[in-house]
């Protein structure tokens, strides 16, 4: 497709996307309290994107991963949360990368 | 449009539908065994599940001119108590002679643990000692990368598996790369809030060719869409794929794939 094509089919559903991001920081941010491990992570995400690098989608799901490579030692749980816990310990904002 | 499921299981599906699979055009349906929501309390439970994936499911299926394979396994998230986990995988070989069954499957990591990964690399022994496909589940969100590293890993490190005979399911973008790398076959899932979407399902295939990916629905008792495959499948048509991709890639690949097992007849 053409890049004219693919706006055509997808600018609406991403503009629509981008709305409800925004709204999204809009009712996190007015809510009392702070950020945690998650927001953290999503604003480090969403700091990637405005640019013209690609693979935007993999980097994304990269700065929400588990980086560690040694199996846990026992799961205490089944879920997954969406983001990494430890990852803002180990890992600067991609601004500060050198 | 014909499309063969190749991951969905329904046992948490109601009747209705399998009717609309058909409608839509799939000619076949394949069924991991997997976690039902709670936690099994002994082998018993698992034995009834495998019946009932043997015998019952393929009943329900060819009602509506469906034909139901599955795949046994103990799963992820039940791998935390090893004991369990082997006196289930003792069960599994007296139900690998049953018409439907392709391999062991979905077998994989959860929260990555050593005791899953000890689990998971008896279930690739139980599969290469019985000459089986295998199918594997790779974790969620944030532990998918992970353990899509130690699945390969562990994969690997066992001479006897040929990597055309597995496939690792639920891979994303940041995933996809190093599974064909590594010689096997991905799936992508369809689903509305985690894994992939259509979309990004199409990207993928843009980006990486279409030669060992395939698309599935992984419809469960969760928020999951039995008809994720071909609303794809129309999606790529809104791109302009002509139809003998869209066929390659919800028919012929999974047949490919499928057709190593004896036992995947249309």
């Amino acid at each position: 497709m053409t890049r004219q094509q693919v706006l055509d089919l997808y600018f609406l559903d991403a503009r629509h996307k981008l709305v409800e991001l925004a709204a999204f920081l809009d009712r996190v941010e007015r809510a009392s309290g702070k950020d945690d491990f998650r927001l953290q992570a999503f604003r480090m995400a969403l700091a990637g994107l405005n640019n013209r690098k690609r693979n935007k989608a993999k980097n994304t799901l990269l700065a929400f991963s588990d980086p560690t490579r040694p199996p846990i030692s026992q799961a205490t749980t089944k879920a997954a949360c969406g983001a990494y816990p430890g990852r803002l310990n180990r890992v600067r904002p991609p601004s500060k990368r050198k | 449009m014909r499309y063969i499921e190749p991951h969905a299981h329904m046992v948490s599906r109601v009747t209705d539908d399998y009717e609309r699979m058909a409608l839509a055009g799939c000619e076949a349906v394949c069924e991991p065994a997997f976690w039902a929501g709670f936690d099994r309390t002994s082998p018993a439970g698992f034995f009834d599940y495998f019946s009932q994936l043997t015998e019952h499911e393929p009943k329900r299926a060819a009602k509506f001119g469906l034909k139901h394979f599955c795949w046994l396994c103990i799963n992820s998230k039940e791998a935390e108590d090893v004991k369990l986990a082997e006196e289930v995988i003792a069960l599994v070989p007296q139900f690998l002679d049953r018409p439907n069954v392709l391999g062991i499957g979905e077998i994989g990591l959860n929260k990555n643990s050593r005791n899953e990964l000890r689990v998971f690399e008896l279930q690739v022994e139980l599969a290469a000692r019985h000459n089986q496909l295998i199918l594997v589940h790779t974790p969620h969100l944030e532990d998918k990368l992970k353990g899509t590293h130690l699945i390969l890993d562990a994969l690997k490190n066992d001479r006897r598996i040929r990597p055309e005979r597995v496939i690792i399911d639920h891979v994303e973008e940041h995933t996809v790369e190093m599974v064909l790398d590594a010689g096997m076959w991905a799936g992508m899932t369809l689903y509305p809030e985690t894994k992939c979407t259509p979309a990004r399902a199409i990207d993928i295939l843009e980006t990486y060719g279409r030669e060992r990916l395939w698309l599935n629905s992984a419809c469960d008792w969760g928020v999951s869409d039995p008809l994720a495959v071909p609303k794809t499948a129309l999606e790529m048509k809104k791109r302009g794929h002509v139809a003998a991709t869209v066929d390659q890639v919800i028919f012929q690949n999974p047949k490919k794939f499928l057709s190593q097992s004896r036992n995947f007849k249309l």
